[in-house]
This record gives C-alpha cells, sequence and structure tokens, in this order.
C-alpha cells in the first residue's frame, strides 16, 4: 500500500512538450510511472516522443485528456505565470491529484486554485514549488529520483526535496511506503497532517519521518495533531536554526518574521509531544533505525 | 520584499487612501526645502528603515518650522536602528490627532486564506495588543473569492464597535483590500489610522509586503527594490542570479537545495561550538539541475568574501549530477588562477548521490590545492569549521 499514489495511477503531464516536462516524463517513465498523456494548449493532436517506449498522445486541454485516457493524475511543469489556469483547469475536469511542481507562483494565483480544489470536494492539490511524490517500486509523479530507494516501510513528508533525497538516501535499505514533498511554499495544497493522516491509516507505514523548515506554523500544528490521533513512530527533522530573521531563505515560505516561524519552536513543539528530533540529518535517520528496531547502520561508515 | 513607509503611502495614495502631504529626503537641506515645500508649518521627519520601534529610538522627530526639521534630520540621518542604517526620511506634514485606530489585510497562511484585522485602539504594537486585549482586535477570514467588499466592510466596521465616521473607515478598508489585490501584496497594514481633530480618517503610517513571486506582472515593483540589498554581495550574486543570503560566519557554504543548505548552515554551526564558535558565513543554493557555470559563479561569490576562511560544498545529487558540480568546482579554480586570484583557502567537499563516484574522481584527479573530500555531510562540516577555527587562530 501507500498514499495518494499506486501503481494504478494514470498520469498526465501539463507541459509535457516543455523541456523539463519532457525531460521529467521520460525518467517517469522510465521508473514504470504510468504516463498516458500531455496537455499542452495548441499542440493537441500532436504526439510526444520518448526513448524507449510508444508516444503519449497531446491534449489541448486537460479534459479531452481526462476524457480520451482516464487519466486520474496530474503533474505541472508549466512556467509559473501560467501555473494557475492550468491548474483549474485539472481541478475543473475532475482530476484526483494534481502536483504542482512549479516554483515561483504569486501566492494569490495559490491561494485561489488550493480554494478551488478543497471546494471541489474530489481533488488535491500537492505543491506548488515541491518535487512530488513517489512510492517507490509504483509510480513517481515529480521530479524526485527514482534509484535512491526502494519500496518498504517508512512514510515521509517534507518541505524540502533535496532533504526528502538526503534522507531516503541514509535510509535506504529500509525504503519507503511514500515520499510526498509539500512544497517549500507559503500556501501549499496538501499539509504535513493531511500526510501523517494518511500515513497513519497505510498499513504498509510503520514509522513516519517529517521534515519541516522555518516559516509558519504548519510544524506546530502537526506536532498537536501527532500528540492527539498518530500511533506511529514519528521522528522530525526541521531545517534553519541560523537563519536570520526576516530574511527569505531560498523557499518563498521559509523566513521568520519577528519572533514567530522559528526552528527552535518547532523542535520544541515536537519534543513536547515526545516526537524525537534530529539534530542533523544523518542523526535523523539513526532515531529513525532505533523507532523501527533496527539499531546498527551496516552499510555505511559513520563519521 | 518589505516597503520603506514612503513607499507605502506612495501606494496608498495611488489607491485612494488618504494620507498627509510628505516628501522624502536624504540630506538636512532637503529635509528644509520638503518642509518649506509643506508650507513652513509643523512637520514630522521619520527615518525610513524597514524595522520596527523608531519611535523609541528616537528615528521620529516633531519640527515646528523648516530650520528644525532640518536639525532634525541631520540627527536622524545616518542612525542606526536595530542594526538598519537610515539613509532617508520622510518629511510629512503634522496632522491634530482626535483618536488611533488599526487596520489591516494579510495572507494567513495557516488557513491559505486572507485575514483583515481591525481595532480601535490603535498606534500600539499590534502583537501586544492581540495578547493583552484579544477583544480589542477584530479578525476576520476573508474569502478568497470574495474579499474584502463594501458589505465585509460595513461588518467589519460594526464588530470593531466603530461609532466615529464608520463609512469613511469601511471605505478606507475596501480600497486597503483593492490594493492588496493590485499590488499583489501579502500584507498591507496601518497603524495608527488616525482620525484628525478636524473628522478625517487618514492613514498616518503603514507597512507593505509585496510577493515576489508575483514581479513577473509588476514590472514597476522593479524600482521599490532598487535600494533592495546594500551588502555589497549581495548585490553580486543577485546579478549572477544565485540565491545568496549573506551571514556573520566564516564557514562559506554551497550547496543545493533550499532545506538542504538551510540544513548545511545549522550542521556547520553545530560542529563550530567545538572549533571556537565558528558560524557559517552565508547561505548559497545553486538549486536542481545546476550547471558547472553556476558552481563556478558561486564559489567565486564565497571566496571574495573577507570574512570565510574555509568553504563547505555539500551537494546531495538529485537532479543536479555530482560530476557536473566537481567539473564546476575544477572550472572555478582554473578561472580563479588565470585571473591571478588562486584559491588559497581550503575547501571541504561532501558530494552524495547521483554520480557522486564520478565527481569524487574527478576531484581526487584534478589535485586541487586545498580540497578536501569527506564522505558525510556531519562529517565535512566539523572538517569546515576545524579548518575555518585554524585560520582563526592565525590571523
Amino acid at each position: 500500500m501507500s498514499i495518494f499514489l499506486s501503481a494504478d495511477s494514470r498520469i498526465l503531464v501539463q507541459g509535457m512538450t516543455g523541456s523539463e516536462g519532457r525531460k521529467h516524463s521520460q525518467l517517469m517513465i522510465d521508473s514504470g510511472t504510468n504516463v498516458v498523456a500531455g496537455v499542452t494548449p495548441g499542440k493537441g493532436g500532436r504526439t510526444q516522443e520518448f526513448e524507449g517506449t510508444d508516444p503519449r498522445p497531446v491534449f489541448d486541454t486537460v479534459q479531452e485528456a481526462v476524457e480520451a485516457t482516464g487519466a486520474d493524475v496530474s503533474c505541472l511543469f508549466v512556467p509559473a505565470s501560467r501555473a494557475k489556469d492550468a491548474a483549474l483547469q485539472a481541478i475543473d475536469a475532475g482530476v484526483r491529484l494534481v502536483v504542482v511542481i512549479t516554483e515561483g507562483i504569486p501566492v494569490r494565483d495559490t491561494v485561489e486554485f488550493v480554494a478551488r480544489a478543497k471546494g471541489s470536494g474530489t481533488t488535491r492539490v500537492i505543491g506548488p514549488n515541491c518535487p512530488g511524490l513517489i512510492t517507490p517500486d509504483g509510480s513517481n509523479v515529480g521530479i524526485i529520483p527514482s534509484s535512491i530507494a526502494r519500496s518498504g516501510r517508512i512514510g515521509l513528508v517534507s518541505k524540502s526535496g533535496t532533504l526528502t533525497y538526503q534522507l531516503m538516501f541514509e535510509l535506504r535499505d529500509i525504503g519507503f511506503s511514500t515520499c510526498v514533498g509539500i512544497g517549500g511554499d507559503p500556501v501549499v495544497g496538501t499539509s504535513h497532517i493531511d500526510c501523517l493522516e494518511a500515513f497513519e491509516q497505510d498499513p504498509q507505514t510503520e514509522a513516519i519521518c517529517l521534515i519541516g523548515e522555518i516559516g509558519g506554523d504548519a510544524e506546530e500544528r502537526a506536532a498537536a495533531h501527532i500528540r492527539d490521533h498518530v500511533t506511529k513512530p514519528v521522528v522530525a527533522y526541521v531545517a534553519g536554526f541560523t537563519a536570520p530573521e526576516g530574511r527569505t531563505m531560498g523557499h518563498a515560505g521559509a523566513i521568520v518574521s519577528g519572533s514567530s516561524g522559528t526552528a527552535a519552536a518547532k523542535m520544541r513543539a515536537f519534543q513536547d509531544v515526545g516526537v524525537l528530533v534530529g539534530s542533523t540529518p544523518y542523526e535523523t535517520s539513526v532515531l529513525m533505525r532505533r523507532s523501527l528496531g533496527q539499531p546498527a547502520e551496516e552499510d555505511r561508515p559513520v563519521s | 520584499m518589505d516597503l520603506f513607509e514612503y513607499q507605502a503611502r506612495d501606494l496608498f495614495a495611488a489607491h485612494g487612501v488618504p494620507v498627509l502631504p510628505a516628501q522624502v529626503a536624504s540630506d538636512p537641506d532637503g529635509a528644509v526645502r520638503a518642509a518649506q515645500h509643506l508650507g513652513g508649518g509643523t512637520v514630522v521627519v521619520k527615518a525610513q528603515v524597514k524595522t520596527g520601534g523608531r519611535g523609541k529610538a528616537g528615528g521620529i522627530r516633531l519640527a515646528h518650522d523648516p530650520q528644525q526639521a532640518g536639525s532634525a534630520a541631520a540627527g536622524i540621518l545616518g542612525m542606526d536602528i536595530k542594526g538598519h542604517t537610515v539613509h532617508r526620511v520622510m518629511v510629512a506634514r503634522g496632522a491634530s490627532i482626535a483618536q488611533e485606530y488599526y487596520a489591516a489585510i494579510l495572507l494567513d497562511r495557516t488557513t491559505g486564506g486572507y485575514l483583515a484585522l481591525v481595532s480601535r485602539e490603535g498606534g500600539v504594537e499590534i502583537e501586544q495588543l492581540a495578547v493583552e486585549r484579544p477583544q480589542a482586535l477584530v479578525r476576520v477570514p476573508l474569502d478568497p473569492v470574495r474579499g474584502l467588499d463594501a458589505q465585509v466592510a460595513r461588518e467589519l466596521v460594526d464588530r470593531a464597535g466603530f461609532t466615529e465616521h464608520p463609512e469613511q473607515i469601511a471605505l478606507v478598508l475596501t480600497r486597503l483590500w483593492e490594493l492588496f489585490v493590485a499590488q499583489d501584496a501579502t500584507l498591507v497594514e496601518v497603524n495608527p489610522l488616525v482620525l484628525t481633530v478636524q473628522g478625517e480618517v487618514i492613514a498616518l503610517d503603514g507597512k507593505v509586503t509585496l510577493d515576489d513571486n508575483a514581479r513577473f506582472r509588476h514590472p514597476e515593483h522593479a524600482a521599490l527594490a532598487e535600494s533592495w540589498t546594500q551588502d555589497p554581495w549581495e548585490r553580486r550574486a543577485h546579478e549572477l542570479g544565485l540565491n545568496y543570503v549573506r551571514l556573520e560566519g566564516q564557514v562559506g557554504v554551497i550547496g543545493n537545495g533550499a532545506g538542504l543548505v538551510m540544513s548545511t548552515l545549522d550542521v556547520v554551526a553545530r560542529a563550530g561550538e567545538e572549533f571556537c564558535g565558528v558560524r557559517p558565513a552565508n547561505f548559497l543554493d545553486i538549486g536542481g539541475g545546476a550547471s558547472a557555470q553556476v558552481m563556478a559563479d558561486g564559489l567565486r561569490i564565497v571566496l571574495a568574501d573577507p570574512q570565510v576562511r574555509s568553504v563547505f560544498v555539500n551537494v546531495f545529487g538529485g537532479i543536479t549530477a555530482c560530476d557536473v558540480v566537481a567539473r564546476g568546482i575544477v572550472q572555478a579554480f582554473e578561472a580563479l588562477r588565470d585571473s591571478g586570484e588562486p584559491v588559497s583557502l581550503p575547501l571541504v567537499v561532501r558530494l552524495d548521490g547521483n554520480n557522486a563516484a564520478a565527481g569524487q574522481e574527478i576531484l581526487r584527479s584534478a589535485g586541487l590545492p586545498g580540497v578536501e573530500l569527506v564522505r558525510t555531510m556531519d562529517g565535512a562540516a566539523g572538517r569546515a569549521a576545524e579548518l575555518a577555527a585554524d585560520r582563526v587562530g592565525k590571523d
């Protein structure tokens, strides 16, 4: 089992004919993901070539692509200026899961399409400004390298792409049910809490790794949710202890405002509810091993 | 991007929110002329810095004639307020204040929507008011599509208990919403919104934060960012399109991905506790799929910073391939050598993930002076901190 995504998921890629869309569609296909169609306005009726597989049909609209191929997941590689319209189109076509990889979307646009998705009752948005999600050995939607880790019993949710990869790498021998990069923007469609709820229900997931960073109060709310609703072990990591107040650290949402959104407060919130917090990504992996009753790390020397 | 008060005032005026006549000056003579231009009467001279607490720091002074305005400006210009140097003052005509209110519209990250905040008790620190007298602060979530229309404005005014000039205040609220939407703001705050003795409602001081992601549809915002950064390294990094924040420390940091770089800073600071308290000198994210050129540009920026004593390159190859990063390091060393500034600082490199072995091999065979490969992130951070501490000791 897994969350949000399975081997049966049928993926369409909005922006498939652009350079990023083409490159990552190929990688998704190579990792065994069922990519069924592309959508690029004005290029409907054509096909997109890929190496080692059949060309995929390209449609003008999401609606047409869904009707023709039964796609139920969309992955967006469209430029920030067109992302809102693309996301709204996917939501209005009833796509179940919309994964927005695009970085740099104005937050007002995100607020609008996330609100539309919540109102629809059918669509979950992941992102924007995220690496997507992967169910190893099943389906990979976005840009997470599929070669890092195999299927296994850890569920991972993170604001950060490279920290996701780092932890997947550290714990690759144990493996993952699903890894979800929820994105580093101030407003995102899927929260840590949404993923915690799904992992709690997922029989394959035995423990949860949660990665947070400075800005907002998503981690504090996640901690309260863990206290009240999560029975599986959770190990957390928080980045940004050294970030100065008032400066955006790479991610649009990664900013300490006044005394709120600090890494120290987030770490305390987790510790207060009994969640183990690693002080480095490596130490986080050690804590995760311990939670799963795997104290020794066999295949890597410890510095 | 946070705006200066005078920039916020200009936006208020442009969107029909009443403000006082004012001019900006960057020297005392300019302040004298501004005061004369405003009629020669009483003015307020206000430090333009992007931080609170200006009044307490002596950065806001009353002047009764243009000469006084000049000497007030002379006292304020160059002041340091919470680490911000005052380069400009705003000279504003004085007003006779009867009441001070508060109004704000902001992005609410918690709900993924917007929030309107209104209070009859303005002019104080709003965080303080929220804690001490929460009942005095009306907080209303705004529907993202409907926003703050005339009816919502009227409800806000009623709930906050405005009995004087409710129509005028409601009109200000709807105009603040228009500004918020039209300018792609994430915060519009008026504190205080004042009622004058003459019965006018005026935005006396304000704060506006604009969404940097919306720049592509606001070419006019580029001019507001003209003084966006004073730090020469940040300016150069910005020109090169690098995601860079300068800090105070000795270990230069280069990595890929915002989360990993933030984490790297933390791990370096932690390792530094054992080595004379050395700290990370900067945040620099070369991003996903970084080219050799980006790596070279990044290395140049970090090496040019005189506070840097060692450099830690921390890359996890996801989309980025480690061999490309390694070639970037080699290219940067060659380019710096050719320009007569050979790299003289130690560089600790940790490469993991996509093509890590190939990247490590490129660096080993290049035999670059001062470059050390360390296998783990924690180990590499410790080594970079140790090397920086050694050199700090020798200086």
